[in-house]
């Protein structure tokens, strides 16, 4: 019964997102109308967000209560899960992650619609217009492809359970920060619609306000989407067992691309704002931005890329997906080419400064966009056209990302340090000469104590030092005149820290990448209980294996003892699990987590009445996720500024 | 004459200088997709067309009934797609769910003696998946029987 209401809910609120797509439209029109359309608009995200709200418990609750007459629940979920796992199983399946997709659209549209009472009622009004567009092009997609309330009669005693490599806060709470960030970018892109539909309609004698409007925006979904792919590859690093921490699979990918666009986007949205200038290319890297989040849903929900993300391999929704995606994105670039003539002309523009320095950080931006894409897409096109099936792998990721790395590193730290308008390198002489001595400093002492690298790597090294240099260098410089009240951290200007944390989180990020992948130390062994290993100067002595039982698993755990080392006397306990319900097995490493390196201990089958393990050093590799987080948080000072200035 | 540029010279020069920034990073892209990427060939076109010992590819199909043969850390198993077989060699640690009969994609090369040496075994992890590529070698083979029909939103 609940279910039912759930799906006649999600009717309805299919109902309202096509009023809220149309019928504002009819009386934007005329200009006497703006009022009327704001104000139904309004309601109407309201409503949407309570329906999507209502229709998402729904479905909780029918997982929460094992309720295997759904088809969703019967394949995914079992009633031996921990309460958690059966609350993420409702997102941990295609249905109910296409529902939460549409959940957190509304979710945006509603905040939107209260927060934005200060904008013009036109613009707004076309804000949610594009909104409902879009909610009306997926909860179709859910409701004629994707039901997630379809029952299944009769109903099975037991559900097939969700796959155990999901079951894992990580990934709980992974696909709804991606998402929040994916959608979020729908909300630049309705800011983009919004601002070409009322292109030549300036308000308060600017036609760039919209650069300023969109900022919080792109600075939320950028901060959700940094930090949904860092937990999405801290969960592929701890739980496959494969020790690494990127694989350049097209799923991962697919996350990255938008990540790439969006970073670019809030760096032009933020030129357009200050210098109005680079404004058509700013609204086009909008477009494109969440050209490439729908495409990104597409290839991973489509089927068309098989992988722990794949849930079903239904070309029907395919097509759908592809069909919003082609839909939304000709319309959009039509609207542009079409209404681009009514911006006014861009302002002027001096190589050198802080504008010539971001249209580099887009152009490199772009440029990797580029790449990653025709790493991702090639395969697919040379299948579809029978071609034969290829794979696109690691070596040609990093074969073209480390050159655009260096120097995209090297102009980074620049743009902060130089001004608006006519920027000056000479008074900048000093700071540059220090940071670039103090970085190859780093880089020489560091061949003298690991040995030699090549070159590319070195200039990695140098890039990376120089960044997180540059990073404190501008946070000094932006600090210096508080100096007097660094105790009253609070009462420090948010704008201080949002920069030199971002670009200082890339630094590290980067230097957690060179250090991990160069340094790695890796074992593999049949072992004997009692046999010692010896890794990265640690000893480790196997002592054997014992079966245990997990709450709906049962697993072999050995015991790895550290006799040497910081760790001396404590234990790993690597695991081998096996899932009854979903009759399926998994890894379970055992990781010493130190800030300096992680030892990482897999366990795997018997060779010969021995058992195989697998260790791993990986130095420094807690610096990627650090550097992700210091990343988003510089994110977070970024809109905490926005937030105060009443953006 | 060396004067300032105006707006638009200045445009045209950014524009410029991208779209050949652009042109350049294309071309060492594509020099190194050349260069990096990886065949699919499965046994029955290997046995058809047979591969050049040191050159990389990846191979797949399901590992044949009773063909795992695990010695210490090396394992030799067959990949079959019912139709031809490959004989393979792995050193290292088989990912949990590779067992007989279960669909796989190994990645390596050929050497001389025709026995394919993977640096890589993938079997994914669910009992249900199949590789595409493998159910595609299987379906060509004609042996191909889905394993989880229906629309069941399970992988």
């Amino acid at each position: 019964m609940i279910a039912e209401l759930g799906h006649f809910i999600l009717v309805l609120a299919l109902v309202v997102a096509l009023a809220q797509a149309f019928v504002p439209l009819a009386f934007l029109r005329h200009e006497t109308g703006n009022a009327t359309a704001l104000s139904f608009a309004t309601r109407a995200s309201y409503l949407q967000v309570l329906l999507i709200g209502a229709s998402f418990a729904a479905l909780t609750y029918a997982f929460v209560r094992s309720d295997f007459s759904l088809m969703v629940v019967f394949a995914n979920s079992h009633a031996a899960k921990p309460m958690i796992y059966k609350i993420a199983g409702v997102w941990g399946n295609h249905e109910g992650s296409m529902l939460l997709w549409t959940l957190i659209l509304a979710a945006y549209g509603a905040a939107f619609a209260l927060t934005s009472k200060r904008l013009p009622a036109r613009f707004s009004s076309f804000v949610m217009v594009t909104q409902g567009l879009l909610g009306s092009a997926f909860l179709s997609f859910l409701l004629f492809t994707s039901n997630p309330f379809a029952r299944l009669l009769p109903a099975p005693f037991a559900g097939q359970g969700l796959t155990p490599i999901l079951q894992d806060p990580a990934l709980a709470a992974h696909p709804p920060l991606l998402y929040a960030g994916y959608v979020g970018f729908s909300m630049s892109f309705a800011f983009a619609i919004a601002a070409l539909a009322t292109a030549g309609e300036p308000h308060e004698g600017r036609d760039n306000n919209w650069a300023r409007w969109m900022r919080p925006w792109i600075l939320t979904a950028w901060i959700f989407l940094t930090l949904g792919i860092a937990l999405g590859s801290y969960w592929a690093y701890y739980e496959l067992g494969w020790g690494g921490f990127w694989f350049w699979d097209p799923v991962e990918n697919a996350s990255l691309m938008p990540w790439l666009a969006g970073t670019a986007l809030l760096h032009s949205a933020l030129v357009a704002e200050t210098r109005d200038t680079l404004k058509r290319w700013t609204l086009l890297l909008a477009i494109v931005t969440f050209a490439l989040s729908l495409s990104g849903t597409f290839l991973v929900r489509s089927g068309v890329l098989t992988s722990v993300h794949a849930f079903a391999n239904d070309p029907e929704r395919g097509v759908y997906i592809l069909a919003i995606l082609v839909g939304f994105t000709a319309g959009a670039l039509a609207l542009y080419a079409y209404r681009l003539p009514k911006l006014a002309p861009d302002g002027a523009f001096q190589p050198v400064s802080r504008e010539g320095l971001l249209l580099a950080n887009n152009i490199f931006l772009a440029t990797a966009t580029v790449t990653v894409f025709v790493g991702t897409i090639y395969p697919l096109v040379l299948d579809g056209l029978g071609m034969g099936k290829i794979s696109v792998g690691a070596p040609y990721f990093n074969a073209v990302f480390a050159p655009l790395a260096v120097p995209f590193a090297i102009l980074l730290p620049l743009g902060p340090l130089l001004t608006w308008r006519q920027g000056h390198l000479a008074p900048l002489r000093v700071y540059v000469a220090m940071g670039a001595a103090a970085a190859l400093l780093l880089t020489v002492s560091l061949v003298l104590l690991r040995g030699p690298h090549s070159i590319m790597v070195l200039a990695l090294f140098a890039a990376s030092f120089w960044l997180v240099l540059g990073a404190g260098l501008d946070l000094y410089r932006k600090l210096f005149p508080h100096r007097a009240k660094l105790w009253r951290f609070w009462s420090l200007p948010s704008t201080a820290f949002s920069a030199p944390l971002a670009h200082g989180g890339l630094g590290v990020l980067m230097l957690g990448i060179l250090a991990a992948t160069q340094w790695r130390e890796e074992v593999v062994v049949a072992a004997s209980p009692g046999q010692e290993i010896d890794i990265a100067s640690i000893t480790l002595r196997y002592d054997g294996l014992r079966e245990i039982e997990g709450p709906n698993y049962r697993a072999e755990q050995a015991r790895l003892s550290y006799l040497t080392g910081a760790h001396a006397g404590s234990y790993l306990f690597p695991e081998r699990r096996f899932y009854e319900a979903e009759r399926s097995q998994t890894t379970e490493a055992a990781i010493t987590t130190d800030l300096t390196g992680h030892l990482y201990a897999v366990v795997g089958e018997t060779a010969n009445d021995k058992r195989v393990l697998r260790i791993w050093y990986h130095p420094y590799v807690a610096f990627i996720w650090l550097g992700a987080l210091l990343m988003a948080a510089g994110g977070g000072f970024g809109l905490r500024t926005r937030l105060r200035r009443g953006a | 004459m060396i004067a300032k540029f105006t707006p638009k010279q200045t445009r045209l020069a950014a524009i410029a200088g991208g779209l050949a920034f652009l042109a350049v990073a294309a071309g060492l892209a594509l020099t190194a997709l050349e260069d990096n990427i990886v065949f699919f060939r499965s046994p029955s076109e290997i046995a058809a067309n047979p591969a050049i010992p040191g050159e990389a590819m990846r191979v797949g199909g399901l590992v044949r009934e009773g063909s795992v043969v695990r010695d210490g850390l090396r394992a030799k198993f067959e990949v079959t797609d019912l139709a031809h077989n490959i004989s393979v060699s792995y050193e290292g640690m088989l990912p949990d769910l590779f067992r007989e009969g279960q669909g796989v994609v190994a990645e390596g090369r050929f050497n001389a003696e025709g026995l394919f040496v993977a640096d890589t075994v993938l079997a994914k992890h669910d009992e249900t998946y199949m590789p595409p590529e493998v159910a595609e070698a299987l379906e060509k083979s004609g042996n191909y029987n889905q394993p989880h029909p229906g629309k069941a939103g399970t992988q």
